[in-house]
């Protein structure tokens, strides 16, 4: 009934084939579903490489990349940020046992979404989930807990950290893949370098070394504006850079390679590709690059007032400049006492 | 007393986990399925641009972004008190029938359905997407990944792209259709249709022709007699886009039918210590446990709870299948857990003669796809998730930004009866000590048959995830092991 597991299948080919894992921490799927859209080309993967793991889950698991020795996958694809003991252990695990760790996505590479939860802590999650919450009927105010007695024995629950991290924060990676989730062809460019032994160098970002801008199929025309505007407060989008049009598009902050998707949608980049190349942190790249198209930098002109109603009008810094980079930015989270 | 711990089972909000404890007798005297994750989406939520709600939780799921994209997209337009332009109405139904054909695809081919076409006794390691495809050809094998890609195309189109997209605004979509994409929309669609037929043909070959799978469908430990939830239109029949939402009793009577603006008068979520998923109930039946009847406040949504929640489809080809499938059954309400594979495909052809009779509607290309937007308020959003009901709630203050959102999402309002299907499989498995390795299908098939949240990670390539049953004595020691794919 114990099968081990490994990449001897009798239709194997003779070659030795490459052995991949694939793992998630604290994702969506998306990452996953990124991998199905490979489509057809899926099949080709399957014929260059055994899969090991996809998905993974944590203690059966664990036991399973234990027993192996180090260095015995080739490629480990990490595709969610961390933010429980588990995955932080298991991060550490399979970078033991893995010849090259790829952290897999925005979340992976940057913390992502579910790195946003870095404006609170643990005790306000659970009070909004479970007490402060209009459809919630918990007279009781119980939430759960680690370790709870229930009448035939002892249920346990992982606890959480107060704080999301990023792949890199928490082991040494080899290689990142951005994106939420990673653009198919940059998977498959990942892919194709390692089956054919053409991988760049150590720590390399596989993505084109180009922003979102350049990707981009509105033109740029260095023009000034006078104020911003909220995505939905303009009724019609013009055929040119969303930025002079007044919207808030993090297209010259962001590393490209997805072929500017969502502007061809008519909407603006958030900034899911993470900084562009050379730049630590993507949200203060984004605001210098406004604080020059608002023309801020002849601030000395302008009056008080104006340089206010400006500020002001950028609505929620930390959601609009580092929507997927919060835990690895300059400011990494919001101080609580 | 004995532990029997499955850990983990799978996810999406994390993985799951199963404890099940035998009594003295050895017979199973309780389960618990247990999710160990929360992300804090309504926390974070708090402070954010209204306008981006859509593309922030759709990544609660990468697989269902869409109907979070529109949920939320929903909430926006009651928040800031617009009705979209009709035409921007189409295209978000369009997009949402293209999410059901991937998704719907997806469950059946590469999650719930091997257990049915390669088998539920069959080795672990086939009960996966190569076992279908080396069951059924290699020729069905690449029309499945066609079509699951033809689903995921025409929300590219649509959303700007299919994992997360981004077309949804306050007011309507901020792209539109150009006649080029029309015609390559059709031409998909139309292959979906056939892709849909055959896909109850060979659901009709493969179970209903086989006698053990359909007394697998009728068994007790398989069946639940819950509520049933969905949103219906006008003439109570199904629809996954908009609606009122439907309530049916044990006899599938109309218990209530409500705007979502309502929702808080009718459902209420209940809290347990052991899990971080909530539990939802209807609030005037009460909680009363782990237990289905009308006493029990408990109902099922997803594929089988609309279905049972409607009275039939619109279209002419899926009304006829739902007719059938109730004939085939025995009549309405089905309580049949596993009967949620049969509903799934038929809402997949539903999905796909929808999106046909969308695509044909000449006002698909229209221009008009915005309507400007009130002030910013209050809103509350609901659509049909591919595995149920689906609602955000938003309070934004005056600069437009969320100062409170609560979300109710489809697994939630399946957690109670998901939790009562595995402790029944369990239950139907485990008999006066006897424990073997068909506990692990037994419970897998229990909860899989829902949703693919908790049960993605079983069947994807190239196998199945591992599971590992622990049985522990009284005094905690481990007194039995039982592995797969370790």
């Amino acid at each position: 009934m114990t099968k081990k597991k490994t990449g001897d299948k009798k239709d194997a080919p003779k070659k030795e084939k490459l052995k991949f894992a694939f793992y998630w921490a604290a994702s969506c799927g998306g990452c996953e579903i990124a991998v199905l859209d490979l489509d057809e080309k899926i099949l080709d993967v399957v014929a260059a490489a055994d899969i090991l793991f996809w998905p993974v889950a944590i203690d059966t698991k664990y036991k399973d990349v234990e027993a192996m020795d180090d260095n015995y996958i080739d490629v480990c694809f990490f595709n969610g940020s961390i933010r429980t003991e588990e995955q932080e252990s298991m991060a550490k695990l399979l970078r033991k046992k893995s010849k090259v760790l790829v952290a897999f996505g925005a979340c992976a590479v940057n913390g992502g979404i579910p790195g946003l939860a870095n404006i609170a802590n643990r005790d306000e999650v659970f009070r909004v989930a479970y007490l402060d919450n209009p459809s919630t009927h918990n007279p009781k105010k119980i939430i759960p807990k680690t370790s709870v007695k229930v009448k035939e024995g002892t249920l346990t629950l992982p606890a959480f950290y107060d704080t999301v991290k990023s792949l890199h924060q928490v082991v040494d990676v080899d290689y990142y893949l951005p994106g939420c989730p990673p653009p198919t062809n940059l998977i498959l460019d990942a892919v194709t370098a390692i089956v054919t032994n053409k991988l760049p160098p150590q720590g390399s970002v596989i993505a084109p070394l180009k922003s979102v801008c350049d990707e981009c199929r509105f033109e740029k025309t260095e023009k000034r504006i006078k104020e911003i505007k909220r995505v939905y407060e303009v009724d019609k989008i013009e055929e040119k850079c969303l930025l002079e049009q007044g919207i808030i598009c993090l297209g010259p902050a962001t590393r490209g390679g997805c072929n500017a998707r969502c502007l061809d949608a008519n909407m603006p980049c958030t900034g899911c590709g993470g900084p562009t190349p050379n730049s630590c942190d993507q949200g203060a790249k984004m605001i210098s690059a406004l604080a020059s198209i608002l023309g801020i930098e002849g601030e000395e002109k302008m009056d008080d007032e104006t340089v206010q109603k400006l500020i002001e009008d950028v609505r929620d810094v930390v959601g609009t400049f580092y929507k997927y980079t919060l835990p690895t930015s300059l400011i990494k989270r919001r101080i609580m006492d | 007393m004995k532990t029997i711990t499955i850990d983990p089972i799978t996810r999406l909000e994390g993985h799951g986990k199963i404890s099940i404890f035998l009594d003295n007798t050895g017979n199973v005297e309780n389960a618990y399925l247990q999710i160990p994750e929360l992300r804090g989406f309504e926390r974070f939520s708090e402070g954010r641009r209204a306008e981006d709600m859509p593309q922030i939780t759709s990544r609660i799921c990468g697989v269902c972004p869409v109907a979070h994209h529109f949920a939320a997209t929903k909430a926006l337009d009651r928040a800031f008190n617009v009705d979209p332009p009709a035409a921007a109405k189409k295209l978000r139904e369009l997009m949402y029938c293209g999410y059901f054909i991937y998704d719907h695809i997806l469950h059946f081919y590469f999650l719930g359905g091997p257990d049915f076409v390669v088998g539920p006794n069959a080795p672990a390691a086939k009960r996966n997407i190569l076992g279908v495809i080396e069951k059924v050809g290699i020729d069905v094998g690449k029309d499945v990944i066609k079509h699951r890609a033809y689903g995921q195309k025409i929300t590219a189109i649509l959303g700007g792209k299919a994992t997360h997209p981004v077309c949804g605004l306050p007011g309507g979509v901020s792209k539109t259709l150009n006649p080029e994409e029309v015609k390559e929309i059709e031409t998909m669609v139309k292959s979906c249709i056939e892709f849909a037929k055959f896909s109850l043909t060979l659901f009709d070959d493969i179970v209903l022709k086989n006698r053990e799978y359909v007394n697998l469908i009728h068994s007790d430990p398989y069946t639940l007699k819950t509520y049933n939830m969905g949103l219906v239109d006008s003439n109570n029949k199904v629809n996954f886009y908009d609606g009122k939402i439907r309530v049916t009793d044990q006899h599938a009577e109309e218990y209530v039918k409500f705007d979502v603006n309502d929702y808080f008068n009718v459902v209420s979520e209940h809290v347990e210590e052991w899990s971080y998923t909530k539990f939802t109930y209807l609030q005037k039946v009460g909680w009363n446990g782990f237990t289905d009847g009308k006493k029990s406040g408990i109902y099922r949504v997803g594929p089988l709870g609309r279905l049972n929640a409607a009275e039939g489809m619109t279209t002419p080809l899926a009304n006829k299948e739902y007719k059938r499938m109730y004939d085939t059954l025995g009549g309405k309400p089905i309580n049949s857990t596993l009967a949620f594979h049969w509903a799934r495909l038929i809402e997949l052809l539903y999905a796909t003669e929808r999106a046909y009779e969308l695509i044909k509607d000449p006002e698909i290309t229209s221009q008009k796809v915005r309507n400007p937007v009130g002030e910013p308020g209050e809103g509350i959003g609901v659509v049909e998730a591919a595995r149920g009901t689906l609602i955000h709630h938003y309070k934004l203050n005056k600069h437009g930004l969320i100062d409170k959102a609560n979300l109710i999402v489809a697994t939630t309002n399946n957690a109670g009866a998901i939790n009562m299907s595995v402790r029944d499989a369990a239950r139907g498995v485990i008999k006066d000590g006897k424990i073997d390795e068909g506990i692990l299908n037994m419970v897998e098939m229990a909860f899989r048959a829902y949703d693919p949240c908790f049960a993605c990670a079983t069947h994807s390539l190239p196998g199945e995830m591992p599971l590992e049953v622990n049985i522990y004595d009284h005094d905690k020691n481990l007194y039995k092991t039982y592995k797969r794919n370790l």
